[in-house]
């Protein structure tokens, strides 16, 4: 064995060290689908987390040309059983090789779901064996990931979109420009005129990294845009529109994170399969002190998974109904967003 | 509104449908009673848990006729009815039920999937319309009904294509044809093998990936796949004798999920409630995809999914039939989430076929579309190579070092051979080349079309083989690969125990985890387990009294569902003890390894290494073998060596009874007459007893299913020509005419209780699996039957033995011998057990266990007020190149049971596989020494598709035989069954009457 992860608990797992890069830190979280492991590398949301696969393979149908969520790989490290080879080109092993992120495998990862399941997601240390790392947190994920310019995406002529960029997914933005629209990504701090000056027809809050509550400075941006525009919230998006409207934020013992998470519409108890990456989540019992109604909520636990306002035109999910990867049941989220942006038709239906 | 719901089960096992079928009706039974319906079944395997009299309020061994099943439904007056649990032999019987219009004039209602959409998924046709209307991608096809119009589509598309019968089993009649003529060939054969003489007939596909989909929809379409599987052979292979992972190994996400969307618009056009399959070929390389079938019920692969998830499909199926949503309905495993999610898997499960070709040497082994396995392993790992190597060997497939030993000398010829038209040994062939540099990965891959993910794995296992393995790290890199002490300590040429000494001193251990739907994601409590060599184990042995049970593994012709019908009541009667059961299994279709049967559950392979793991992680000592049939005798040895205790039986006691010297003098000891006969160890030896013992003699090897190996031998030159192929030490006896009688019975050493005698119909020499028996004797006088009872008694008292006993007798004249002596439970078990209502397996388990039989067995055995008739039931169709004759050597795959106030039932010519069709055609034709059975000579019989039954025995009518076969004729070939038969034909049917009063009448007999 030449490499380990120690937890701030004082757990220590070892394992074998597969690529040079030699350090990582980062809150050690686990995901649980069984394919998608190029979306997950490459989503913005898991930046600066150690990503734990609870499928005992990656690697195993190499890499697609369409995969990737960013440009980059953008978690911190990753654990798992094996990482396997396709046998054909180009392997995951050569591409984890050449972005620098350790891996290490042989890693006893049910021991460590077992560890988060019970005592929370925590902040964790990968060490080659041959060097001793101080755990370096790491800080202002958003920065890391947000866009730094203004970008737009697609040409379509029935309306533009513009997303606050917390560190959105590619395919978030591509499931819009399908739909017939342009889509301008803009730093997430953005001031409100640069916002206006782009003339939106519609506002997207995108999917990030980190707890939504370090972004308080923003609701208040973020409240005006959303009421004056229709407003889709995903992930992080509908944390801060949920905080923008006077819920509350707690952190989850562990998040959700797989491809497997059942969600039903109290509205219509229509259940769908969702892909989810969290680790925070809307305090149910918070919704009665906002104007907002809860729209979609977890079958299993029961959580907060989407908000309405009353208005109509703002909506959100925790969910990510773009899929990339996971399940793609939720992706009329879309087709109500586009029908929002064109109709004003109240989301209820 | 309270529901009385007809469950219709899947009848005999035969080739194509087995005991999943037990499995998923068992599971409905149970959950049809849980939301407070009536339960009536109708299924006319006997050997089953689900015709247990407990698990309906009337169960019907029956024959599964249009007749038999209105005659049911008159008198039960269901209100409802499930067709979908019970395989195509249930959905068959459900479609000619409302084509006779008996649902709508009994008002029956069909719970789940309705019958249209049942026709949507059987009927090419209206299959290929739906497809076209939700833009799904099929192969080009068309739907033929005639010679005629397949030389229409060969015009436009030509060759190579799939012919594929509908509505058939396990792919009846149906092939890949390369060339013209084959296609002709091949469509006849299927438009008769389909019983509404239709086949589709589609461009070949052959070479891309296959994968399944498990589907479940509730009523408010709700949708949710529970796994998807991979297939390591490309299309053209039957799924069900394909070795199968679970997940899918190489589908990007993008792509699964391009399948699960189009799961899901084929269920929701199709609106099916309950449980769906679906097989997609997707292109090798490009996102191109295809639907190949969807099977709108419970299946195989439906079983094998519930048991590499934890999910239970069947039982949430039954619930969504009946009209609950998924997201009300608990998710059993973790008790604390929903049905409605989709179960994330920890481990790679894999799942390898049990071919019956060591039985019959002259099948051709090459795969194809038409199933020809008939059971199959499962086994689950954290590495592929894991998962394959423990589903191998526990399909009892010779691991050495990778390949068989033959292998390592055979001419690349050979080795071609078995990769090109695939063979069972494809990939051990496959790992043969690789090692032995006569082939490179690329042109297997081109050759066999397997993935080059799969061959890395292969080419990964070879290299495990190359490495210093006495090395602690090497070791564990080798135990994470699958590989046992055994098959390291042949790589490192030293012996297993030093292996097993090196492993402990590294503290290399298995480890055991939780098969729990999640991942670990919630807490579970399901006591189901497999073993790894990663990770943290999670058994926690608790400090109760504790049994470990056996199970009897894959089914094989000769060890069939009646084993595990055996091993579930043995758990249930030691849990009655209070005792804690552990049952390993690895039998992925049975009822033994639902995880709600056992206390605690281990899916292992049933080698002794696998099996002395659990033990040891467990701290379980005592362990029953003699209700996992030839699979537990075989542990006897190794379990007892290491130590452990064998309730109620002993090695030495397994060994004095296969031992035929041994056995002999045993039954000369207590003064009980055998045939003459003994074991010889060479040639020379063999020569001399037959010269002493005379013609016709026969010919077995020990430890043996079946009558694996078995020759009967007439003349000189027979003997002659069988000698190449004897291993020696073998055994030789006279062959005794007349007739066979068997006895199930229980012992505990002084009490043994016989419940009934069964009468075997046929000659003596005919397998007892393969004949027709009668329950209570008819031909046998009272006093033979008590001499037989007392010799029993004797046997059973003399014997150092405990619990299920089973001897068969041979009866010439007024001589009793005895032929064998099987201190396990047996075949007929549990047809003795229903047709008496007496638990023999309880009371059999309770005698190991220790206790007193006299506590529990009547003291007298009471007269039965019925007659029960066993018949054999065959899959030859499936097998071609086996010549349908009975003989020494078992070829039956299952049985049914008729109840009668006579002995002579007619319904056990319907039964077969291609019955319904078979019952319209008017001529019984006879061959040579049966003329006064038929009405047509077999020389005048122009088409075999106008024949019911066929009566031939004669060597030279051999490939009429076989030709009578394909065309589905039924064939007798005893001349006693031929008596046996025109004795039936004159007699009424009878009323059909349940099991419970059955039973209930027995009782008042006494």
């Amino acid at each position: 064995m030449n490499g380990n992860i120690s937890l701030l608990n004082g757990m220590q797992l070892t394992g074998t060290w597969e690529t040079s890069a030699r350090h990582a830190s980062g809150e050690v979280v686990f995901f649980t689908g069984m394919t998608g492991y190029q979306e997950v590398l490459t989503d913005p949301s898991y930046a600066g987390q150690i990503i734990a696969f609870t499928y005992p393979l990656i690697g195993q149908y190499g890499l697609e040309l369409d995969g990737n969520e960013s440009a980059h790989i953008q978690v911190a490290g990753v654990l798992v059983q094996t990482l396997a080879d396709h046998g054909g080109r180009p392997e995951l092993k050569d591409w984890l090789e050449k972005e620098g992120i350790p891996v290490l495998s042989q890693v006893d990862v049910r021991a460590l779901v077992h560890v988060l399941r019970e005592e929370g997601d925590q902040f964790g240390v990968m060490s080659h064996e041959m060097e001793s790392n101080d755990p370096q947190p790491l800080h202002q994920l958003t920065e890391r990931v947000t866009t730094t310019s203004i970008v737009h995406e697609g040409n379509g002529e029935k309306g533009h979109v513009v997303c606050l960029d917390f560190g959105v997914k590619a395919s978030m933005v591509g499931e819009i420009v399908k739909r017939g629209y342009r889509v301008t990504s803009v730093p997430y701090d953005s001031p409100k005129d640069v916002v206006d000056a782009l003339r939106p027809d519609a506002i997207l809050v995108s999917n990030g990294p980190g707890d939504p509550r370090d972004h308080l400075g923003r609701i208040e941006v973020i409240r005006e845009l959303a009421l004056s525009h229709p407003t889709l919230g995903i992930c992080m998006g509908h944390q801060l529109l949920a905080l923008a409207f006077g819920c509350n934020i707690e952190k989850q013992t562990y998040g959700h994170r797989g491809s497997n998470h059942p969600v039903r519409n109290v509205k219509t108890n229509e259940v769908w399969m969702t892909s989810q990456n969290h680790g925070y989540v809307v305090e149910r019992t918070s919704i009665e002190q906002s104007p907002l109604e809860l729209l979609y909520e977890n079958v299993n636990d029961h959580s907060v998974e989407g908000l309405v306002h009353p208005n109509g035109t703002i909506f959100t999910t925790q969910f990510h109904p773009e899929a990339s990867p996971g399940p793609t049941d939720a992706q009329s989220v879309f087709d109500r967003f586009d029908e929002m942006i064109q109709q004003g038709v109240n989301v209820y239906a | 509104m309270h529901k009385k719901v007809l469950v219709i089960g899947s009848g005999p096992i035969v080739i194509g449908q087995a005991a999943e079928f037990d499995y998923s009706g068992t599971q409905a039974c149970q959950a049809l009673r849980e939301a407070g319906c009536e339960v009536v079944l109708l299924n006319s395997n006997p050997a089953t848990i689900m015709t247990d009299p407990g698990m309906a309020d009337a169960t019907y061994i029956e024959a599964m006729t249009v007749q038999k099943a209105t005659a049911i439904i008159e008198k039960e007056r269901p209100t409802h009815l499930l067709a979908t649990v019970g395989g195509q032999t249930a959905l068959n019987l459900a479609l000619d039920l409302e084509e006779a219009g008996v649902l709508t004039t009994y008002g029956v209602e069909l719970l789940g999937t309705s019958l249209e959409t049942i026709r949507d998924g059987e009927d090419r046709e209206r299959f290929k319309q739906k497809m076209e209307l939700l833009h799904e991608p099929i192969p080009t096809s068309t739907t033929i009904e005639s010679i005629e119009e397949l030389t229409t589509f060969i015009e436009s598309t030509g060759v190579p294509l799939i012919v594929r019968p509908a509505f058939t089993l396990g792919g009846t009649g149906g092939g890949i044809a390369t060339t013209e003529e084959e296609a002709y060939k091949m469509a006849r054969r299927g438009l008769e093998a389909s019983p509404i003489s239709q086949c589709l007939v589609e461009k070949s596909i052959a070479g891309y990936k296959e994968f399944e989909y498990e589907v479940m929809r509730d009523a408010f379409g709700t949708c949710i796949i529970v796994c998807n599987m991979e297939n390591i052979d490309p299309v053209g292979v039957h799924t069900g004798d394909s070795v199968v992972f679970a997940p899918a190994q190489t589908l990007s996400d993008h792509m699964h999920q391009t399948l699960r969307s189009a799961s899901f618009r084929i269920v929701s056009e199709l609106g099916v409630i309950g449980g769906c399959n679906i097989q997609f070929a997707v292109h090798p390389t490009e996102s191109e995809y295809y639907v190949i079938e969807v099977n709108p019920r419970v299946s195989r692969s439906s079983a094998l999914a519930s048991k590499a998830t934890g999910y239970p499909i069947a039982k949430i199926a039954t619930r969504l039939a009946l009209g609950e949503p998924l997201d009300r309905c608990i998710n059993p495993v973790t008790t604390n989430t929903m049905a409605s999610f989709e179960p994330a898997l920890d481990y790679i499960t894999a799942k390898v076929p049990c071919f019956p070709f060591d039985l019959f040497a002259e099948t051709d082994r090459a795969l194809g579309p038409q199933m020809k396995a008939t059971g199959e392993s499962m086994a689950m790992g954290k590495t592929l190579e894991e998962a394959l190597q423990k589903a191998w060997r526990g399909a009892g497939i010779e691991q050495a070092p990778l390949y068989p030993k033959w292998m390592q000398e055979a001419t690349v010829d050979v080795l071609m051979k078995e990769i090109e038209a695939p063979t069972d040994r494809r990939l051990h062939a496959c790992l043969a080349l690789l090692d032995r540099e006569l082939l490179s990965g690329d042109s297997l891959q081109q050759i066999t079309g397997i993935t080059p993910h799969f061959i890395q794995m292969l080419k990964r296992l070879l290299q495990m083989t190359k490495q210093d393995l006495t090395e602690p790290s090497g070791l564990l890199q080798a135990k994470r690969l699958g590989f046992t002490d055994a098959q390291i300590a042949e790589i490192m040429h030293v012996q297993v125990a030093d292996v097993k000494t090196l492993r402990e001193s590294a503290s290399i251990q298995p480890v055991y985890q939780m098969i729990d739907t999640c991942a670990a994601e919630f807490e579970s409590q399901t006591p189901y387990f497999y073993g790894s060599w990663h990770g943290t184990s999670e058994v926690e042995p608790s400090g109760k009294r504790k049994v470990a049970i056996i199970g009897a593994g894959p089914i094989r012709i000769g060890q069939g569902i009646e084993f595990d019908y055996s091993s579930v009541h043995a758990v249930w009667a030691l849990q009655k003890l209070g005792v804690e059961t552990i049952m390993i299994n690895n039998n992925p279709e049975t009822v033994s390894t639902d995880f709600s049967i056992a206390d605690k559950l281990y899916v292992e392979p049933l080698t002794s290494e696998d099996v002395m793991h659990v033990l040891e992680a467990e701290g379980c000592h005592d362990i029953l073998i003699q209700f996992g049939g030839q699979t537990g005798i075989a542990l006897a040895h190794d379990l007892e060596a290491a130590g452990y205790h064998l309730l109620g039986a002993s090695a030495q006691t397994i060994d004095q009874m296969e031992d035929r010297d041994r056995f002999y003098q045993f039954l000369d000891s207590i003064e009980v007459e055998h045939i003459p006969g003994e074991e010889v160890s060479s040639q020379q030896e063999l020569n001399e007893a037959v010269q002493q013992l005379g013609y016709p003699c026969i010919l077995r090897p020990s430890y043996v299913i079946g009558g694996k190996g078995m020759l009967l031998i007439h003349t000189e030159e027979q003997l002659a020509a069988a000698h190449p192929n004897l291993a020696y030490p073998i055994l030789v006896d006279q062959y005794v005419p007349g007739r066979e009688l068997e006895v199930d019975c229980v012992t505990d050493g002084e009490t043994v209780y016989v419940p009934v005698i069964l009468e075997q119909i046929e000659a003596a020499g005919v397998h007892s699996g393969d004949s027709t028996m009668v329950l209570p004797p008819v031909e046998t006088s009272k006093s033979i039957q008590e001499k037989v009872e007392s010799i029993a008694k004797r046997i059973g008292q003399a014997l150092d033995y405990k619990g299920a006993l089973n001897i068969q007798f041979v009866l010439n004249e007024e001589t009793i011998y005895v032929l064998e002596i099987n201190p396990r439970a047996s075949r007929t078990v549990p047809i003795v057990s229903k047709v008496t209502g007496e638990p023999l397996i309880e009371w059999a388990t309770y005698a190991a266990y220790g206790l007193s039989l006299a506590d529990y067995v009547p003291t007298s055995v009471r007269p039965l007020t019925n007659y029960a008739v066993k018949t054999p039931i065959f899959s030859n169709v499936k097998l071609p190149g086996v010549d349908p004759m009975t003989g020494s050597v078992m070829r039956s795959t299952g049985e049914t049971l008729q109840f009668s106030s006579h002995p002579y039932v007619p319904e056990r010519f319907t039964y077969d596989a291609l019955t319904t069709r078979v019952m319209t055609r008017s001529q019984i034709a006879f061959g040579e020494g049966f003329e006064h059975f038929g009405d047509t000579p077999l020389a005048d019989v122009t088409d075999f598709q106008d024949v019911a039954v066929l009566f031939s025995d004669a060597t030279d009518e051999r490939e009429l035989r076989e030709a009578a076969v394909r065309n589905g004729v039924h064939i007798i070939s005893s001349r006693q069954l031929a008596q046996y038969y025109q004795m039936s034909q004159s007699l009424a049917d009878n009323q059909v009457q349940s099991l419970q009063s059955i039973q209930m009448k027995e009782g008042v007999a006494k």
